[in-house]
């Protein structure tokens, strides 16, 4: 409602536009299915541009990359799919009204991303190439930052849950669509990540 | 059915007020969730950058008028014609189908009361206007050079500021794209009113459907190209600079995974307009219904896999030019489905000739024209003759501007009265259309030849032997720049003096037709009614619609009575 239409009509719109919220479910969740849809477009572009740079070159990583170290990642890696699986907790959580699970996983959830963050930026400290290195070096910190980005904008989106669970009755077994979305994204970014360790690590 | 004029209530009550409510103008202003306003507020904002790019366009035809560069200048005229693509692409084709007719229609047409996602919808609108100015700062910098298409390692070494201003405009502009693509994406198959199946809706919606599919798997690929050539033009990167290892190869895959379904989403709403306004204005049900909507989808999935068309000139292997050779060939057969549908409709009509219906037939000869061009373009022998000449500037505009412009033309005459209320001026709707189709002819039809000669595009200085044609080309130009008064005067008078519409000015049969001009704004009062399918021109007799008007009318009156009692 904009407060601008005629008082009598204001009623009519406002009587029936909020009748008819209730009638129809909330499309929220499927709203952020949707946009992970168009995120995953973006990633894809990306590995396969990655890929397209590894194959085609003659020797991949180029000459003279220095080697990357992989018990640090391998740990982070290790680090982030567990934050999937603790916070999957969380939903049965709170749809059994235990707003206290709920903050405990949530906050679970936001010390392993911070953790991973922390690891990740260590790691960069550490490398022996720089972005313009080379063509791989460049690929892996546009890659490896645009990921981070994601990892730190689930961790506000977390904690963002958090702080609003500190109200009372925010969120309930009926309402918590905070909560799924929080995670569904949070699964998304930990997908991206195996992806990424996989071409970027591994292969 | 009940009689619900015997509603005994009813008799005894006064008329309620059936007058739609007064828009003050400065809500067109504020950020409203109301899809009506958001609307209205893209087609307003993007028309006022139509006619910045048709600035440009007309800066760039004076300077073509003669062979020297002695108009604009070598590196203006390389600016003017890189601002003026991106601003029909991105801010006057793609917002004002999706975002303008696309917001103002979908929810009309599905019976909901507003889209999935209001604040999502406003958002998206209010990303529009910082795209357009950072393109048009940068046209005032040191403008942005290379074309719409910013290959590098062109766009690396023709400034960087205002290299850089384009790629914040487009990511932005794309970001704007996809979360209007998540909203049309839910609103269609979650929002219908009760009853709607996909199969029951307006072939519009069919239309959007395909088009945000595009925008959220395409546009994304965009965003990482142009991101990685942000990369390479401030920090030093070299993914696309063959210097440093990369492959501007990549970029121009990565840039065209997008920019051929571009072509889709702005061709797919005004297939989608043009299936609306055909079967109204020739008073008959469209044809083959079905052949439509599903060859909207084929459009849609073949549409993500010719992209390399564009690339055959780019070293691209002879097997991926077979295959996008065939592939894009293969896209002829949907569309021509459409095409021949939309003739088998207007066949044997009672065709109404008004503006609206004037440019929607407009619309199917020239977009035929430039369909046609474009299967020689397809051609892999004939098109490494004419790529990058003027054949591809005549072929993409009569896709873009006879096909696209002249759709949302359509759609402006058509849809006016539901979205003011008041009827637009017939006369001058006419003058305007004789205006604009013999004014794009005579600008675009020369192109071909010229390219057929071997005019290179994208130059400011050219041999004298092409001079004529490009003389008569600058003419039409110049004819199409004036065009657009008659119709500027024509909108903003009716708007504000124009005799009233009424709700259904057209006789129309789909749901937008059964409410108030402007609608409401809850759309409807009381809950829409499907009482007749979309299309079923000539199939009720007068008696049946005079009946079905007369229950509208009563169910309207029913809930403004229940409001004003809940109220009171």
């Amino acid at each position: 409602m904009q407060g601008s239409l005629a008082p009598d009509t204001l009623m009519v719109g406002h009587t029936q536009a909020h009748a008819a919220h209730a009638e129809h479910p909330d499309h929220r969740v499927f709203g952020v299915l949707v946009f992970l849809v168009a995120e995953a477009c973006l990633f894809l572009g990306l590995f396969i541009a990655y890929l397209t740079y590894s194959l085609t070159a003659p020797v991949w990583p180029p000459e003279g990359t220095p080697e990357r170290e992989l018990l640090l990642p391998g740990i982070n890696t290790l680090i982030l799919i567990s934050s999937s699986f603790v916070i999957h907790r969380a939903e049965p959580a709170i749809k059994a009204n235990d707003v206290k699970g709920l903050r405990l996983w949530f906050a679970l959830t936001a010390l392993m991303g911070a953790i991973f963050l922390a690891g990740q930026i260590y790691e960069y400290s550490n490398l022996e190439f720089g972005l313009t290195t080379n063509l791989f070096a460049s690929t892996f910190y546009v890659l490896t930052g645009f990921h981070g980005l994601h990892v730190a904008a689930g961790l506000l989106f977390i904690l963002a849950v958090l702080w609003r669970s500190l109200k009372p009755g925010h969120y309930s077994a009926q309402h918590h669509f905070g909560v799924e979305a929080a995670e569904l994204y949070w699964h998304f970014v930990d997908v991206v990540w195996i992806v990424l360790f996989i071409l970027l690590y591994l292969l | 059915m009940t009689q619900l004029q015997d509603n005994p209530n009813l008799a005894a009550a006064p008329k309620a007020s059936m007058d739609p409510p007064a828009e003050p103008w400065w809500r067109f202003f504020t950020f409203s969730t109301d899809h009506k306003v958001i609307g209205i507020q893209y087609l307003v904002t993007t028309f006022f950058f139509y006619l910045v790019g048709g600035a440009l366009a007309t800066a760039v035809r004076a300077e073509l008028a003669t062979p020297e560069a002695d108009f604009l200048g070598f590196e203006r005229y390389n600016g003017a014609f890189t601002v003026h693509a991106t601003i029909m692409i991105f801010l006057w084709i793609v917002p004002a189908l999706v975002g303008g007719f696309g917001n103002y229609l979908v929810p009309l047409m599905i019976g909901a009361r507003d889209m999935a996602f209001p604040k999502l919808n406003a958002v998206a609108f209010w990303m529009i206007p910082p795209t357009g100015i950072l393109l048009l700062v940068s046209l005032l910098t040191e403008a942005p050079a290379a074309g719409w298409t910013s290959y590098p390692p062109l766009s690396l070494i023709s400034g960087q500021l205002g290299e850089e201003l384009w790629i914040l405009s487009i990511l932005l502009g794309g970001t704007s794209s996809i979360l209007a693509g998540v909203n049309f994406f839910v609103t269609i198959l979650k929002m219908r009113m009760p009853g709607m199946k996909l199969g029951d809706m307006p072939l519009f919606c069919w239309a959007m459907l395909a088009t945000s599919v595009l925008t959220l798997i395409a546009t994304p690929v965009l965003a990482g190209a142009l991101i990685l050539l942000s990369f390479d033009l401030l920090a030093g990167t070299a993914f696309f600079n063959p210097s440093g290892g990369g492959d501007p190869v990549v970029y121009q895959h990565m840039f065209w995974f997008y920019s051929h379904p571009a072509v889709y989403i702005m061709i797919l709403p005004v297939f989608g307009m043009i299936s609306e306004i055909l079967p109204v204005h020739a008073r008959k049900p469209i044809f083959a219904y079905k052949a439509i909507a599903y060859s909207s989808l084929a459009i849609c999935f073949l549409g993500l896999i010719v992209w390399a068309h564009h690339m055959f000139t780019s070293g691209t292997p002879d097997w991926m030019r077979v295959f996008f050779m065939i592939a894009t060939m293969a896209i002829a057969v949907p569309t021509g489905i459409k095409v021949f549908s939309w003739l088998a409709t207007l066949w044997g009509g009672k065709i109404r000739l008004n503006s609206a219906m004037l440019f929607g037939m407009g619309f199917v000869s020239m977009f035929v024209i430039g369909g046609l061009s474009g299967i020689i373009l397809s051609s892999v022998p004939l098109d490494v003759h004419v790529h990058d000449t003027y054949f591809v500037v005549a072929h993409l505009h009569y896709v873009l501007f006879g096909g696209s412009v002249f759709g949302i033309y359509a759609g402006l005459y058509h849809w006016f009265p539901k979205m003011t209320g008041r009827m637009m001026n017939e006369f001058w709707g006419r003058v305007h259309f004789v205006l604009t189709f013999v004014g794009f002819n005579i600008c675009f039809l020369p192109m071909h030849k010229l390219g057929l000669m071997g005019m290179p595009r994208r130059v400011a200085q050219y041999d004298p032997q092409f001079a004529d044609l490009n003389w008569i080309s600058s003419v039409g130009a110049f004819i199409l720049a004036i065009s657009t008064l008659p119709f500027l005067v024509n909108a903003i008078y009716s708007w504000v003096a124009g005799p009233k519409a009424g709700d259904n000015p057209w006789q129309a049969l789909s749901l937008e037709w059964t409410t108030t001009s402007p609608p409401p704004h809850q759309n409807f009062y009381g809950d829409p009614i499907l009482l007749t399918g979309p299309y079923d021109y000539g199939l009720h007799s007068k008696e049946t619609l005079d009946y079905f008007a007369a229950q509208l009318q009563t169910l309207r009156e029913l809930s403004l009575m229940e409001a004003e009692s809940s109220h009171s």
